[in-house]
């Protein structure tokens, strides 16, 4: 199934969640979607059989200048075809539904991208750091982080 | 040093060896060494095929263990994160004395391409604690830990055991006179 009807199909049942197709080759063209919604929506890939999305391949955070974003590529084994969702959020209030308990796979992606952006996945089984240590400050791959001067009394700048 | 040299001809020096007791025990202490390998990226790559038959680290005298009571010398192969920076410094406390350290790599040696932008990377294990030897590379050649370990074989022959305190005293005073 080509992302054109994939994207017709979600419009039918989901409405106003379902924002807009960004035609982007030679890219991967994306959905963007609403935030709310995002858990139903998901359901509906895994389980409607002419979709049949099995496979979540990645879960990515973006930061960009005001909002934060988080891309999901998914892919189905059975039907060989592929679609790319992207949320967005405001930085003020970072939240999205998780999916973990779609997808097992989302569970350590999405820790990662909490550890790292500060995305917070509501309703996560185990929401905590998973690369940097656990009393760390901040989150290092926002761009207007800075760096520590000092952890645990160990200087970190060269 | 000279030791062996006395070793080379033993019938013509009447099958007698004399040498200092120091000499003697680094001579046995420099060609023994147990140690704890600290493997933290792709400096330990490197340093598997240094253990294994073509380079074959263990003709050193050397025997890895896997506790740090037991070993003479830590081998910090790889990145040190400033997470993993902590376990090290406890490794370290659990050695006995004497005690030595090979820093193996540029990351190990000074945060390697992680020293600008790596917020996560402690920029040197010397920061935490003390490094005998340096062997750079991004990773090093196994060719060039050999040269590292022969290095600190090198120390530890030269290191005094009796009367530490005295000798220094005494290099001092020469020191001063010239």
């Amino acid at each position: 199934m080509e992302i054109g009807e994939i994207y017709n199909r979600l419009k039918e049942k989901f409405g106003e969640s379902i924002k807009e197709l960004i035609e982007n080759p030679p890219s991967d063209s994306y959905i963007n979607i609403a935030a709310e919604n995002l858990f139903d929506i998901c359901l509906e890939l895994r389980d409607n059989p002419e979709f049949d999305f099995d496979y979540l391949m990645c879960l990515s955070g973006v930061d960009f200048p005001d909002t934060l974003q988080v891309v999901y590529h998914l892919y189905s084994l059975k039907k060989k075809h592929k679609v790319v969702l992207k949320v967005t959020v405001s930085k003020d209030n970072p939240k999205v539904p998780s999916i973990e308990r779609i997808w097992r796979s989302a569970d350590w992606h999405e820790r990662e991208a909490y550890d790292l952006f500060g995305i917070v996945f509501e309703g996560h089984h185990n929401l905590i750091r998973i690369l940097l240590p656990y009393d760390w400050e901040g989150h290092p791959l926002r761009k207007d982080y800075k760096e520590p001067e000092t952890y645990h009394g160990m200087r970190v700048p060269y | 040093m000279g030791l062996l040299d006395r070793l080379d001809n033993p019938y013509e020096t009447g099958g007698i060896i004399l040498g200092t007791l120091e000499d003697i025990l680094n001579w046995g202490r420099s060609k023994s060494d147990w140690y704890l390998h600290f493997g933290l990226a792709c400096c330990a790559i490197e340093f598997m095929s240094m253990n294994a038959s073509h380079f074959d680290f263990m003709r050193f005298g050397i025997i890895p263990r896997a506790t740090p009571r037991q070993a003479d010398f830590i081998m910090i192969t790889g990145t040190v994160t400033l997470k993993m920076a902590e376990r090290i410094k406890v490794l370290w406390e659990q050695m006995a004395e004497p005690k030595y350290c090979i820093s193996v790599g540029s990351c190990a040696n000074s945060g390697g391409p992680y020293w600008q932008y790596g917020y996560h990377v402690l920029k040197g294990v010397d920061r935490i604690i003390p490094v005998h030897v340096y062997v750079p590379g991004c990773p090093p050649r196994p060719e060039a830990m050999e040269e590292g370990m022969m290095k600190l074989q090198s120390l530890i022959d030269q290191q005094a055991i009796f009367r530490k305190r005295q000798r220094l005293v005494e290099e001092e005073m020469m020191r001063s006179k010239i």
